[in-house]
């Protein structure tokens, strides 16, 4: 099926190279987030490339009490959704989040409540509709608590959990629910971070995302390595893990 | 959504010569070219050869993100997009709809940017001028934060100075580009071998022969009666008629073949000896071709393109390109002369291209002007850069001038000789940006300052 899918998160690399790569199979998509002025050149760009037809509109993920609004506003405007991709995300400052609340308040929010928020009316949807799917990118940073991000992993875990347990409840009515769990991806995020190594491009994952559709898969580790990685990370035991400075 | 820069990053041209290290950013979102504090000068792919593209000490701004195609008209072929975008994308996405780019340099890898900052040209720089014809407007983001639009009406004197401006006025953020119409993804070429100079010239200046692209390998370790021996490879856009291929596939993008040098080879794999070995046997091979023959747009303009990081071929050391344009008046006598010296000096290298280049355009700093323009690679080793002063000189002496695009160590007295437009061109940059924000290693290099 090449229905509309929405983008939540749309400006980031990720969301636009895998809203790219939704776009060349014929998708047509809406585009959500902050940036209006961003999201109306994105449009364009993808309009002109793939001749597809995007939309788009406000979204913020911290407004929670406007996310059913928007999502009927949305579903209304592409006349129905056969996929919402979740790619919002905010990695913050670790050292000001454990210094001030607030900042670290943000960043849950930001990666998991207002996720759950517009998840659970996108579940909904589409458990009323009896078909569709739903993709969002958590990370490899959720799998393990590290002393160096855990308020953002901590969020990002919650996260998978809860894919998780959508992937459970959607199952029977033939709602696919992916999570994606990318390492380090070569983007507005990451860039001139200190420590960064196997860094994938935005257009790989991107690919790897619709690809996951099309295979029905659950979990997706991108690159792949990622998932042999972070194996052992979990496997190494606590006693000796918090000895550690990851 | 603030910019986070890398601090200190080595960065070079595609000649791998000078490397400079500058503060690093990289934007993502329109809205960011506002956040740039200090000195500043943008970078496309970095395929200008010299330090046009770098700023050491300051801050580059790589545009490669803000490559948005934001509208195109299919009646008129006129294109608008983010100046980040690259020629490799523009024909990925367009030969298929049959439309060209108007004028191309020798590599897909640039950005629309970083071209109309150089005012780029091609093989048919003699018919249809060079990459700044055929911008109808820009968008530029200035010194002092605003986005000034200008075209050849509206503000005309600042687009002809940000054409060829070596991006010393502000950022190209977005401009409209005339696109050409094709019918099919070939092109028709014909090779004439030739035996020396003057024949080269004459054919490259007869009508008779003459093609909307036309260009000259040329032989410069031929020495003696070859001196200046080349193969000219005329082409134009094949016709539906002229293939016999179905009309579903005459605008099927080739398949791109891709090897790579992987690492800088050793300095002693280009020497006079393989250069020379690989000259006559590609002037042989390249003259067999008698009749005219058919072939895809990404090798008849891109040859080099299919070897990533062939710089590489030319070590760590790196390489320095040398090309100059000299009046037709004096073409034949200047250029024997500086192919005899390169011939003595046994400098010479398998990359040799002579272009015939039609009137000058509006650009106050542009390169072309009326005449032919010779451009070579040149390894760099010891006693180069003196050797290029000296042929500066002749340059000059011949009322020639250097590209600036692929420039490296052209000395201040020479450029402001070269480009009598300069003045012109301060009287802008001084009035645009006061306060010398955009600034770069060549800058500051050839002295280039606005009026004060």
């Amino acid at each position: 099926m090449t229905g509309a899918v929405l983008v939540l998160g749309a400006t980031s690399a990720i969301a636009k190279a895998t809203a790219s790569a939704f776009a060349e199979k014929g998708h047509p998509l809406f585009l959500a987030g902050r940036d209006t002025e961003e999201l109306h050149r994105i449009a364009s760009d993808i309009q002109v490339r793939h001749q597809v037809e995007v939309k788009y509109g406000s979204f913020d993920a911290e407004k929670h009490q406007e996310h059913a609004v928007f999502l009927q506003h949305a579903v209304r405007e592409m006349d129905g959704l056969d996929g919402v991709f979740l790619a919002f995300g905010d990695l913050g400052d670790h050292q000001k989040a454990i210094d001030d609340f607030t900042v670290a308040e943000r960043i849950i929010d930001r990666n998991f409540t207002g996720a759950c928020s517009i998840l659970h009316h996108s579940a909904n949807y589409f458990e009323e509709k009896g078909a569709g799917f739903i993709i969002g990118i958590s990370s490899v940073a959720g799998d393990r608590g590290r002393q160096s991000n855990y308020v953002y992993g901590a969020a990002k875990g919650a996260l998978s959990l809860y894919l998780q347990g959508l992937r459970n409840r959607l199952f029977p009515k033939g709602i696919k629910v992916i999570t994606i769990k990318p390492g380090f991806v070569d983007t507005a995020m990451t860039f001139g971070l200190p420590g960064m190594f196997l860094v994938a491009s935005p257009e790989y994952v991107g690919k790897k995302i619709v690809k996951a559709v099309t295979k029905s898969r659950d979990i997706v580790y991108v690159p792949w390595f990622w998932k042999v990685i972070m194996m052992i990370i979990k496997s190494i035991p606590e006693r000796l893990f918090k000895r550690l400075k990851l | 959504m603030s910019l986070r820069v890398k601090p200190k990053i080595p960065l070079s041209g595609w000649g791998n010569y000078p490397i400079s290290h500058s503060d690093v950013v990289r934007p993502e979102r329109f809205s960011q070219l506002n956040q740039l504090e200090g000195c500043t000068i943008p970078r496309g792919l970095g395929r200008s050869y010299g330090d046009a593209s770098l700023n050491g000490d300051h801050r580059v701004v790589l545009m490669e993100r803000l490559n948005r195609m934001l509208a195109f008209d299919e009646k008129t072929g006129i294109l608008r997009a983010e100046a980040g975008v690259t020629f490799e994308e523009i024909l990925d996405v367009f030969v298929p709809r049959g439309w060209f780019l108007p004028v191309t340099p020798g590599t897909k890898h640039v950005t629309l940017g970083g071209s109309i900052a150089c005012d780029v040209h091609g093989k048919n720089h003699h018919h249809d001028g060079s990459l700044g014809a055929h911008i109808k407007e820009m968008e530029i983001v200035l010194a002092d934060g605003t986005v000034g639009l200008c075209s050849p009406k509206k503000h005309p004197e600042l687009f002809w100075a940000t054409i060829g401006g070596m991006g010393l006025t502000g950022i190209i953020s977005e401009a409209a580009l005339q696109l050409i119409p094709i019918e099919t993804t070939f092109m028709v070429v014909q090779h004439h071998p030739t035996k020396d100079l003057d024949d080269t010239l004459a054919v490259l200046g007869d009508s008779k022969i003459d093609d909307k692209y036309s260009v000259a390998w040329i032989d410069c370790l031929a020495s003696g009666k070859s001196m200046g021996r080349s193969i000219v490879m005329n082409g134009h856009h094949a016709q539906p008629g002229e293939i016999s291929l179905k009309k579903q596939e005459l605008l099927l993008l080739p398949k791109k073949s891709q090897h790579s040098i992987p690492c800088n080879f050793p300095s002693w794999v280009l020497n006079p000896l393989t250069v020379k070995a690989f000259n006559t046997f590609y002037y042989k091979w390249e003259s067999s071709k008698k009749e005219p023959f058919l072939i895809d747009y990404d090798h008849y303009f891109y040859p080099l393109d299919s070897i990533a990081h062939w710089n590489r071929l030319y070590g760590k050391r790196g390489f320095v390109q040398y090309q100059f344009v000299i009046p037709s008046k004096n073409a034949s006598e200047g250029l024997k002369v500086i192919l005899d010296e390169l011939v003595q000096s046994k400098r010479g290298s398998f990359l040799a291209v002579l272009k015939r280049f039609g009137a000058e355009g509006k650009g106050l700093l542009s390169f072309p002007r009326e005449g032919y323009t010779l451009a070579l690679d040149l390894p760099i080793s010891d006693g180069l850069f003196p050797f290029l002063d000296h042929l500066d000189e002749l340059v000059l002496k011949y009322e020639g001038r250097i590209y600036l695009a692929k420039d490296a160590r052209m000395k201040p007295e020479t450029f402001r000789a070269m480009y009598p437009r300069y003045s012109g061109w301060q009287k802008v940059k001084g009035a645009v940006d006061p306060g010398d924000k955009f600034n770069s290693d060549l800058s500051r290099r050839l002295g280039l300052e606005g009026k004060r």
